[in-house]
């Protein structure tokens, strides 16, 4: 872990001090960083310390949550705020939104994304309207956190990316960081935000690393950045696809294409802007989104591409998508499922033939 | 409770044949040959086989993440099962499920499930079918200590007793739920007192041997065929590896702890009664060992040959019927 500066990756230009980290060690560096700032929050979720309750035979902390995640934060936190649960996801992540509402700042570990369904009443009926339906009263500060997407042979039930099913509920906000830089701010930022936010950690982005500054930040919910200026055609990624976006914008490069990344970042709140602004210089947009194809992400920035930029457009929007199918557990299946970049490269290059 | 002498040698050629299934399992993953994860049940063989015994193909079981034990005793055959975790398109679901996904619906068995507590009403439901259809059938859940924390299990009890259908709840209690005590995470010290509050019989078993697992079922499992309604067993057993193949048990349990429940080891347990009550030899047993090596050595070679899926599987399965194209939008 060289410590050295850096441009700040969204900052006006100034250096900063930090390190080339790994995506969840920013992570857990993030956990701690908002444990320690306000003694409100606290973690919750099965095994984030692991071996619950055996202080006394010399075994603390043996998980620190399934990957790692929450590592080491028992022992500077103890168990009261790092809190192993029973596997009861509708119960803890309804506690969490009693808590919130009560006073205190829950982060939840739930392992998994898919396992966000057998919480979901909770998130949907209580979360996402308690605040609308009681005028206003109440707010819900509490962040939720999951691995999430198509990796390794997880298979049907453990690979899952509906980030669409959380977007389209109001009332409930969802990031989806794509590097270690882009996890420890918008992971601040949910901590510290008054909604309920779930957080995204794509399998693939987990063991990759970047430059992160040392300094605790925050990157504003709802907005996105260009990772790479072009022309020729928009790319636009969302969590692991942004970089499904820069490895196909190396590919097409060398073939004298030029084009525009843009990261999402966020998908609820989510920033228009960026997408019309990029559309309306580049006029071919290719949105890649791991998500089976029905009503996902990549739809609704379509949809609105279509709506709000159409006159700018020169070519039919395009989506690379997964299949509307589950996802597979065999390697090539698995393989075939997950939009590659060759497969944007491909949707790239037929687009600006026609 | 009588047992005949083909069921004797069943039982042991089940329980040996899960316990080397694991063992080989391991080794394969260890060099890669898993496409996923594996979560392995060396050490709980005798639940699963205790409770099939009293089961034909066309009962029913719901199983769990943990379910290549449910699987074999169930009948299934091990070389679809390293077919189906290799991710070969012989495996039983060809290839589009891996280990948390193993199901042979010919064998009664309606799959293994990576959501804990999620399999657990399924099998209420074929014990709903039974009911209906009046063919005599059951249904047996199994699931772990852990995923008595979900609400499934309690709302699948409730349901199962106020229609006193035709269903047993098998807790296998390992201790474990990944790397969190049972006593940390679940209120009872036993959780067959959970069965109390839904009227219906709870009893803990002796997981680890066999004899008791049989004559537990046996009597669970007559009382639903009766028409008496659900019993719900908790098993008390142990996984002698980790949650899955890569997890290290010892950072959550220490290893005189394991010495103790190995020390009860289903299958030396069972040898043991079988030669002291003249009910089987040596020579006999070792016959049915050597065969089982050979069955789980054929089942990797030919999960090693055998083809990967074709491409056009991804697609296939997803319905019965569907106008639409599933193919994706790129
Ligand atoms: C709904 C849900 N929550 C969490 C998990 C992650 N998980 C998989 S297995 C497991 C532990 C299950 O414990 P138990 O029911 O005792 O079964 P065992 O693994 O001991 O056989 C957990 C928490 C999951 N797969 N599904
Ligand atoms: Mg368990």
């Amino acid at each position: 872990m060289a410590l050295e500066t850096r441009p700040d990756p969204l900052g006006p230009g100034i250096d900063v001090a930090g390190s080339v980290i790994r995506y969840r060690e920013a992570f857990n560096k993030t956990l701690g960083d908002e444990l320690r700032r306000d003694p409100d929050v606290f973690i919750m979720g099965e095994d984030v310390a692991g071996g619950a309750g055996r202080e006394h035979l010399g075994i603390i902390d043996s998980w620190g949550g399934a990957f790692a995640a929450t590592k080491g934060l028992i022992q500077e936190f103890g168990p009261e705020r790092v809190r192993d649960t029973p596997i009861s996801e509708a119960g803890f992540v309804g506690a969490a939104i009693g808590a919130g509402l009560t006073g205190t700042r829950p982060v939840v570990d739930l392992m998994y994304f898919d396992f966000i369904t057998v919480a979901w009443d909770q998130l949907l009926s209580n979360a996402a309207k308690n605040r609308y339906m009681f005028g206003g009263q109440g707010k819900i500060p509490v962040t939720l956190f999951a691995r999430s997407g198509v990796a390794a042979g997880y298979s049907a039930q453990h690979s899952q990316n509906f980030y669409s099913i959380v977007a389209h509920i109001p009332g409930l906000k969802c990031v989806v960081p794509s590097d270690a830089y882009t996890c420890r701010g918008l992971l601040a930022a949910a901590i510290r935000d008054d909604d309920p936010v779930i957080v995204c950690n794509h399998k693939k982005l987990i063991n990759m690393s970047s430059f992160v500054p040392d300094e605790s930040y925050t990157i504003e919910l709802g907005k996105g950045r260009y990772l790479r200026r072009g022309s020729d055609v928009t790319l636009v990624g969302m969590s692991y696809t942004t970089e499904v976006c820069r490895l196909a914008a190396e590919i097409l490069a060398e073939q004298g294409i030029d084009a525009e990344i843009i990261d999402m970042l966020s998908l609820s709140p989510i920033d228009e802007e960026i997408v019309l602004e990029s559309v309306t210089k580049t006029n071919r947009i290719v949105i890649v989104d791991e998500d089976t194809p029905r009503c996902n992400m990549a739809a609704d920035i379509a949809a609105l591409v279509a709506d709000k930029a159409f006159d700018s457009l020169d070519a039919p929007i395009k989506r690379v998508t997964g299949p509307h199918t589950p996802v597979p557990y065999s390697k090539p299946l698995e393989d075939a499922f997950i939009p590659s970049p060759e497969d944007v490269v491909a949707t790239t290059l037929a687009l600006l033939k026609a | 409770m009588e047992i005949t002498p083909e069921k004797l040698r069943w039982i042991y050629t089940t329980m040996y044949r899960i316990r080397r299934f694991e063992e080989v399992l391991l080794e394969q993953t260890a060099q890669g040959k898993s496409m996923g994860v594996a979560h392995t049940s060396d050490g709980e063989e005798a639940g699963p086989t205790g409770i099939c015994a009293h089961l034909t193909d066309k009962d029913w079981i719901g199983s769990t993440h943990r379910g290549h034990g449910h699987c074999i005793a169930k009948g299934v055959e091990t070389a679809g099962m390293m077919a189906e975790i290799f991710g070969k398109y012989t495996g039983l679901c060809k290839g589009k499920g891996g280990s948390m996904h193993i199901a042979d619906f010919t064998k009664g068995m309606l799959g293994a499930n990576g959501i804990v507590g999620a399999g657990i009403p399924l099998a209420v439901g074929a014990a709903l079918s039974a009911k209906l259809k009046g063919d005599g059938s059951v249904g047996v859940s199994f699931f772990g200590d852990g995923a008595t924390g979900e609400g499934t299990i309690h709302e699948s009890m409730n349901l199962a007793s106020v229609w006193k259908l035709p269903v047993v709840f098998v807790c296998e209690n390992n201790h474990y739920a990944e790397s969190t005590p049972v006593e940390y995470a679940v209120s009872v010290a036993d959780i067959a007192d959970r069965a109390a509050s839904y009227s219906m019989p709870g009893v803990v078993v002796d997981g680890m041997d066999v004899f008791a697992v049989y004559d537990a079922a046996g009597e669970a499992i007559a009382r639903a065929r009766a028409g008496d309604g659900p019993t719900f067993l908790e098993l008390k057993t142990y996984r002698y590896h980790g949650h899955y193949h890569a997890d290290d048990p010892h950072t959550y349990r220490l290893p005189q702890e394991e010495e103790v429940w190995k020390a009860r080891d289903p299958l030396p347990n069972f040898e043991r009664r079988v030669t002291e009550q003249d009910l089987m030899d040596e020579v006999e047993m070792e016959r049915i060992r050597n065969a089982i090596d050979q069955e789980i050595q054929d089942a990797v070679k030919f999960a090693e040959e055998s083809p990967l899926p074709p491409l056009e599987e991804l697609y296939t399965d997803v319905y019965v019927n569907y106008p639409n194209s599933v193919h994706g939008l790129r």
